[in-house]
């Protein structure tokens, strides 16, 4: 069970009050009719998949309601760091 | 390979079982090899089987960085069925369930296939539509599934509630009654014993760090081990780990990586004699031979190698089980594990050519791989012997996330099994 701290409520709570959302920082292609089916595939479907650090989009879903990233060890689950939309991770994954 | 049989065990008896020959031997890897196989689960040394049996091609190792069969073939709810909802799917998984039928007679080894039947439960009308189209799909492609109403399946499994006061009462269910279990170790070892016979090199303790690619073409692998191996092609069908090897190939899959939990009780006397799943309460059950309750339900949302899970997802799955079968309410959980699945968008495997010319994958199979060993061996070992996929693995591609062909089996896939 992760316990996890909500960079908005500025509290730890359980993890089943979150619902993670997959890889974090994919940023939308700003023109998408102009992308190939390469890249809007990739897009859509491609994921890093890491065993290791990972930058992960996550949400207080039975919380606050408000999405936030993480940056989380895939091996250990130990998580890093949480940081809020926008701002950019201090342990970076490779 | 020494035959196994009744009066096999009855003459080793006599030399008190100390005489019998290895499963396997142990070899020290070639240099080179026409084909490696990188992963020693259950869908790699079926493809190492079948490559030899099918296509005389016996020049063939099989890396495994632990033992064989340590990762997710041994650690199933070893469900087998053949009942998803599109043509594609159908011709797969029913590919691998008539290779199911005959498999202890063709390995000579007791894989324990036993067809009980497999149940959906329905609790909600979308439920009830959504099988009633699949079992209409499934007669169309001709094989078998039907539905049963309430009153009869109570008849069929007497443990289920399917009383009107169950707080999500059961409108009904499919059945596929060709579906069924079994023992997954014993898959593997079969397909691993009958690759060795047939000169298959099984090398257990090694493991893949890096590939040989120049000119976008593989060479051969790097292991910790060994050193280089050298390979004309290569499989790979490492599963919870594909991302982990398609990185050291170069590129990005669509799969990610999830803890799935499983768990079993105490044994206690046989009372369900076939297999219940229910999408909407969400939990299956089965029990084994030994008399213990097998139960399976969902992933664990993140990315995780850990081969553990939360705690969280066990209670539900629990309070699911305890729904269904109000009867288990005090049965004690012996052991708890989990696997690491590799999950697609699509919930359908990849079965495929890559960017890297000669290198190939098979993996995506996420939390329904069990039943398509058999099938996705044949094939894989099809698309290996010949560098081009066999019809029936040809919309498996990885193709379809760019084309957007997708075979959408998040339905028919359901609950995690
Ligand atoms: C809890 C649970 C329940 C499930 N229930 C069902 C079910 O009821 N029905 C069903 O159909 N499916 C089920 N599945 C899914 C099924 O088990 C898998 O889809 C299938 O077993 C995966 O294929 P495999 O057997 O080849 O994988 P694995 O047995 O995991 O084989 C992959 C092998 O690759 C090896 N490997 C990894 N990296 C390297 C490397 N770098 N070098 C060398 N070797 C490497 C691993 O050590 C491993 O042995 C379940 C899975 C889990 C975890
Ligand atoms: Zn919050």
């Amino acid at each position: 069970m992760l316990h996890i701290y909500c960079p908005h409520c500025a509290e730890y709570r359980e993890e089943e009050e979150f619902h993670c959302a997959g890889q974090a920082h994919i940023a939308r292609p700003l023109d998408p009719e102009a992308c190939s089916d390469q890249e809007w595939g990739e897009y859509l479907f491609f994921r890093k998949n890491p065993r290791g650090l990972h930058h992960e989009l996550w949400v207080h879903a039975a919380g606050c309601r408000k999405f936030f990233n993480m940056t989380r060890d895939t091996q250990t689950y130990e998580i890093k760091e949480v940081y809020k939309i926008g701002e950019q991770p201090s342990v970076v994954a490779e | 390979m020494q035959q196994y049989s009744g009066f096999g065990l009855l003459k080793h008896s006599l030399s008190h079982h100390e005489n019998w020959q290895r499963v396997w031997r142990n070899p020290t890897p070639k240099k080179k090899y026409d084909v490696i196989i990188i992963g020693g689960g259950g869908h790699g040394l079926a493809t190492a089987y079948y490559l030899a049996k099918e296509h005389g091609i016996t020049n063939v190792a099989v890396l495994e960085k632990g033992h064989l069969a340590g990762g997710n073939i041994a650690r199933n709810t070893t469900i087998v069925r053949s009942n998803y909802l599109w043509d594609e799917s159908a011709a797969l998984y029913e590919h691998s369930m008539k290779l199911w039928e005959g498999l202890a007679q063709e390995l000579n080894y007791n894989v324990m296939f036993s067809q009980r039947g497999v149940y959906h439960t329905c609790h909600t009308l979308q439920d009830m539509r959504a099988n009633e189209r699949l079992v209409s799909a499934n007669r169309l492609q001709g094989i078998d599934n039907e539905m049963v109403d309430a009153e009869q399946l109570q008849k069929e499994i007497p443990s289920l509630d399917c009383s009107k006061g169950a707080r999500y009462p059961i409108m009904g269910a499919s059945v596929q009654r060709r579906a069924g279990n079994a023992r997954h170790d014993a898959v593997a070892w079969g397909y691993a014993r009958a690759a060795d016979a047939l000169g298959v090199d099984l090398i257990q303790n090694c493991e893949v760090t890096d590939m040989e690619i120049s000119d976008g073409k593989i060479t051969g692998v790097k292991t910790k081990q060994y050193g280089v191996l050298k390979a004309d092609r290569v499989g790979c069908v490492v599963a919870g780990n594909s991302g982990v090897l398609a990185k050291m190939a170069g590129f990005q899959l669509p799969v990610e990586s999830h803890p799935l939990q499983a768990l079993v009780s105490e044994p206690i006397k046989p009372f369900l004699d076939t297999v219940v799943m229910s999408n909407h309460v969400h939990g299956y059950m089965s029990q084994s031979d030994k008399g213990d309750l097998v139960i399976g339900a969902g992933i664990d949302g993140w990315v995780g190698y850990g081969q553990r899970g939360s705690y969280g997802i066990i209670e539900h799955t629990l309070q699911a089980i305890v729904e269904m079968f109000p009867c288990t309410s005090r049965v004690r959980m012996n052991r708890q594990w989990g696997g690491i699945v590799d999950a697609c968008p699509d919930a359908s495997p990849i079965i495929s050519d890559t960017p890297v010319k000669n290198l190939f994958f098979n993996c995506g199979w996420g939390t329904g791989g069990f039943k398509g060993t058999p099938g996705s061996g044949n094939l894989f070992a099809h698309t290996l012997a010949h560098g081009k996929p066999h019809p029936i693995a040809e919309p498996f591609s990885i193709q379809r996330f760019h084309t957007g062909a997708l075979i959408d089996e998040h339905g028919a896939a359901g609950v995690a099994h």
